[in-house]
């Protein structure tokens, strides 16, 4: 076990990877009352084509599976994790990503119950036929939610314009039609590949006892068997640097139109320091650029292309990122236009700003732990592409002027930008 | 637990909740006045008209600068309906100087912010700021229009406004597009003095930080008149004698199928907590008959629940289904509450929802947001209920608090949101 200290926030983590190659970290934190657990396997939509397994070739499989895989997981056979879980006064639920699953519980008492049910019906899948075949009708449902969702369209629509192959750009919860080929032998397939203990990372944080919680989970551990580790094998797909369409206009049923530009980033580094730099560089140029106290906000507000739902965005998960800036306007082309001029235009930077942007981000990121969630699933995500949340700060401070100029010669590139709007609907 | 300290101070209610929680200390807000169609849409106004400026700052991006300085302190207003008030917030949440390796005390800047929004905000002859009064204008048209774009907000806000025809209730809190043209900068500045002078104000502060410390700081900077508290309003109820059905058509791919139920019970009676407890079995959670029968055992939906509104005593079920399964999920729905009705659930069940309930409290108050919303409560009702009264209270409900209080549930109207070409079957 290791002890890691943080003495400026008052933190300390502690970690051990166990035998099976699970890695554990708890977080204390005795001021709560809940704690807050995570179950997370490096597996998520983008994850569509991989070798199986105990197979020796790839295999591609339906889109949406890892969402469908997490719903199915809270079965069993003799009902509903959701029930044990609220008799033990804990509210449980789950997340499907880009690049992660991740399952969940919170709860104020019976902690280490708790924690028990979480390690063991993720490690305990049980499908059949039937039950898969009934979660087709619910999960239809949550598609069609997001079918009518404006917001999630022109979010889907802008990644989707970006890439030629990259799996990103699927909705993670697949389509009514690709999720009908959902079988339970797939399932047990991906289960089989990506849920080995390796390939996982749990987080507890909350006021509990870090040297008791770890005894209690490396215990469960140990009493169950798991196969010797493998690599998994993922295919990589080759994605030019230009985008696949410049412009897409969705048609729906709304009153405001929207408009997001998004911005396909050309060098992705896939893990460690060199990331998490190239992240935190490109967030503070978004925001020197786009954030409420840069002039540009101001004019494209006073313009009256930009109100309260503008926003600025930077994704960066392994061998992909984007960022995305936009929001609702009356004007989406207008304002296509603005935010793509004022990229391209982009040449000196204000020191003093960039200075005064860093001491915001650093309040931010302060703020960002009073969220024992946060904490849990970002440290996760950062975790499994070799980074630490706890250096975000010490990566901010060395941030220079000359990093961002760095970042914007590599994004700020016609061939990158692309265009969505989601406009009303014209009556015929 | 939580500890609260509360004081008049100058014409507001100072409220100061001393925790170690955070690395960041908490400022909100609260004004409140009962709703009414003629001031909602200036109320609505006002709290953006505000954040853009003050005499100090004097522009938004002067202002935006001052809160990066403060190591990017976030400042936000919104707008709430509780029960038959509307309530303006204003919220400033700063980071604690202790994690930053010593700088000066941010908490009082940030105070001194607050004040000069309240006190000292960007003036010409005699009215706000005309120009940023007309770009605010834009920007409220441009949310209230866009409520329709949000299909499970739109069909809660048609569900409200059909149920609570011509009682203050059904008004948006954002207030009425036809009535934001004739508002100018003088009339505005106006109905805030007036706001300044009636409206119930209270100030919360959580952190690490005594009513003590800073008693004397909010004195300095907040100096209102004193005003008779406690205004209440008694929410309307709505006699129907029979259950009211709206359909309407979209061009929408799910049904949005929401009901509303008088449950004739507030925050303010004593059955309260044996409500919370019916509503918990019945839909509030992911072990509750509608999410049982609705989703996992018919497969019809992706989210079927039902939730309470404290002070106006309504109740309200959504499920997002497919359009042709209207009926069914209806059928299924009634049968829930049948089922509650006649005293169908098991003791396993009401043990199960009262954990569940007790969880979630403490989880709430685990936020500072959500310290603030309860103790809010107190504000807006005429009972005072601490929070330990809030789970003695969960714990001591009996199977017959239950029955009696659920006797008292009545469906008033079924509002379906569905697909144009689409036939209800």
């Amino acid at each position: 076990m290791k002890v890691i200290r943080y003495d400026q926030l008052h933190e300390q983590l502690f970690y051990e990877r166990l035998a099976n190659g699970l890695d554990v970290y708890i977080l204390p934190k005795k001021e709560f009352n809940k704690t807050y657990a995570t179950f997370t396997t490096k597996y998520g939509s983008v994850d569509n084509y991989f070798t199986p397994y105990g197979k020796t070739s790839m295999k591609k499989v339906p889109d949406g599976i890892a969402h469908f895989l997490e719903h199915k997981l809270f079965e069993k056979e003799d009902g509903d994790v959701f029930q044990t879980f609220s008799k033990q006064g804990a509210s449980a639920n789950a997340f499907t990503s880009f690049t992660r699953t991740a399952y969940l519980f919170s709860s104020t008492t019976d902690v280490e119950k708790n924690v028990e049910t979480l390690l063991n019906f993720v490690q305990d899948p049980y499908f059949t036929e039937q039950t898969v075949e009934k979660e087709k009708g619910i999960i239809a449902q949550e598609i069609r939610m997001y079918d009518d969702h404006p917001d999630w369209r022109l979010y889907f629509g802008t990644i989707e314009s970006m890439y030629h192959h990259h799996p990103v750009k699927i909705d993670i919860a697949g389509t009514v039609e690709s999720i009908s080929h959902i079988t339970k032998d797939l399932l047990y397939e991906c289960y089989e590949t990506f849920y080995h203990p390796s390939n996982m990372l749990l987080f507890v944080t909350g006021p509990v006892d870090p040297l008791a919680m770890l005894e209690q989970i490396r215990a469960n551990q140990t009493k169950k068997t798991f196969r010797p580790p493998t690599d998994i094998e993922r295919f990589r797909y080759e994605e030019p640097s230009y985008v696949a369409r410049k412009k897409h206009v969705i048609e729906m049923n709304v009153q405001t139109p929207k408009c997001l530009v998004g911005i396909k980033a050309k060098n992705v580094y896939t893990k460690g320091k060199e990331k998490l730099k190239h992240e935190c560089a490109i967030g503070l140029l978004l925001d020197y650029l786009f954030g409420k106290s840069s002039l540009n906000y101001e004019r494209l507000y006073q313009q009256g292309l930009i109100d309260e739902t503008f926003m600025v965005d930077y994704t960066e998960e392994s061998d992909f990122g984007f960022s995305l800036i936009g929001g609702d306007t009356l004007h989406p082309d207008r304002l296509a236009e603005e935010i793509q001029r004022i990229l391209l235009q982009f040449d000196d930077i204000d020191d003093e700003q960039v200075e005064r942007l860093k001491r915001k981000k650093i309040g931010t990121f302060l703020r960002s732990l009073n969220s024992l969630e946060y904490i849990a699933n970002q440290f996760t995500r950062y975790a499994f592409d070799h980074m630490s949340l706890f250096d975000v700060v010490a990566t901010l401070q060395s941030l220079t002027s000359n990093d961002l100029k760095v970042v914007a010669r590599e994004c700020f590139v016609q061939e990158q930008f692309t265009v969505c709007q989601v406009v009303p609907k014209k009556v015929k | 637990m939580f500890q609260e300290e509360a004081k008049e101070v100058g014409g507001l209610r100072l409220h100061v909740i001393p925790t170690k929680k955070y690395k960041t200390n908490t400022l909100v807000l609260k004004m409140k006045a009962p709703l009414c169609e003629q001031d909602v849409t200036m109320r609505a106004l006002i709290p953006y008209v505000l954040q853009n400026a003050t005499e100090r700052h004097p522009s938004m991006k002067a202002l935006r600068t001052y809160l990066d300085e403060l190591y990017g302190a976030t400042l936000q207003v919104d707008l709430a309906k509780k029960g038959e008030h509307h309530i303006i917030t204003i919220r400033i949440d700063v980071a604690n100087e202790k994690f930053l390796g010593g700088t000066s005390p941010l908490l009082r800047d940030a105070m001194t912010l607050l004040s000069d929004m309240l006190f000292r905000p960007l003036t010409e002859q005699g009215g706000f700021s005309a120009s940023i009064v007309e770009q605010e204008k834009r920007a409220l048209k441009q949310k209230i229009q866009s409520l329709f774009d949000d299909k499970m907000r739109y069909a809660q806000h048609r569900l409200i406004e059909e149920m609570y025809k011509g009682s203050p209730y059904a008004l948006d809190v954002h207030g009425k597009r036809h009535d934001v043209d004739s508002i100018d900068a003088k009339r505005l500045y106006k109905h805030y003095e007036h706001m300044l002078k009636h409206d119930e104000i209270d100030l919360y502060v959580v952190g690490d930080v005594m009513l003590d410390d800073i008693e004397h700081d909010v004195a300095e900077r907040f100096s209102l008149e004193a005003r008779s508290r406690r205004s209440t309003t008694t929410p309307t109820r709505m006699k129907r004698t029979n259950v009211q059905e709206i359909v309407e058509k979209q061009d929408v791919k799910q049904g949005k199928l929401h009901l509303g139920y008088q449950t004739n019970t507030t925050y303010n009676d004593a059955d309260y907590d044996a409500l919370q407890v019916w509503n918990g079995i019945f839909g509030g959670f992911t072990h509750s008959k509608l999410f049982i029968n609705v989703r996992e055992k018919a497969s019809l939906a992706y989210y079927a629940a039902s939730r309470i509104e404290s002070h106006q005593g309504m109740m309200m079920v959504m499920a997002g289904i497919e359009p042709s399964n209207y009926e069914r999920a209806l059928e299924i729905i009634h049968a829930q509450a049948e089922a509650m009705r006649n005293g169908q659930f098991s003791d396993e069940e009401i043990a199960q929802t009262k954990a569940v309930i007790r969880n979630q409290l403490l989880e709430t108050i685990d936020t500072a947001r959500g310290m603030i919303e309860l103790s809010y409560h107190n504000v807006i009702a005429t009972r005072q209920r601490p929070f330990h009264e809030w789970l003695e209270g969960i714990e001591k409900v009996t199977r017959e608090d239950i029955v009696r209080v659920g006797e008292n549930v009545e469906l008033d109207t079924i509002y379906f949101l569905t697909e144009k070409d689409g036939e209800k079957r």
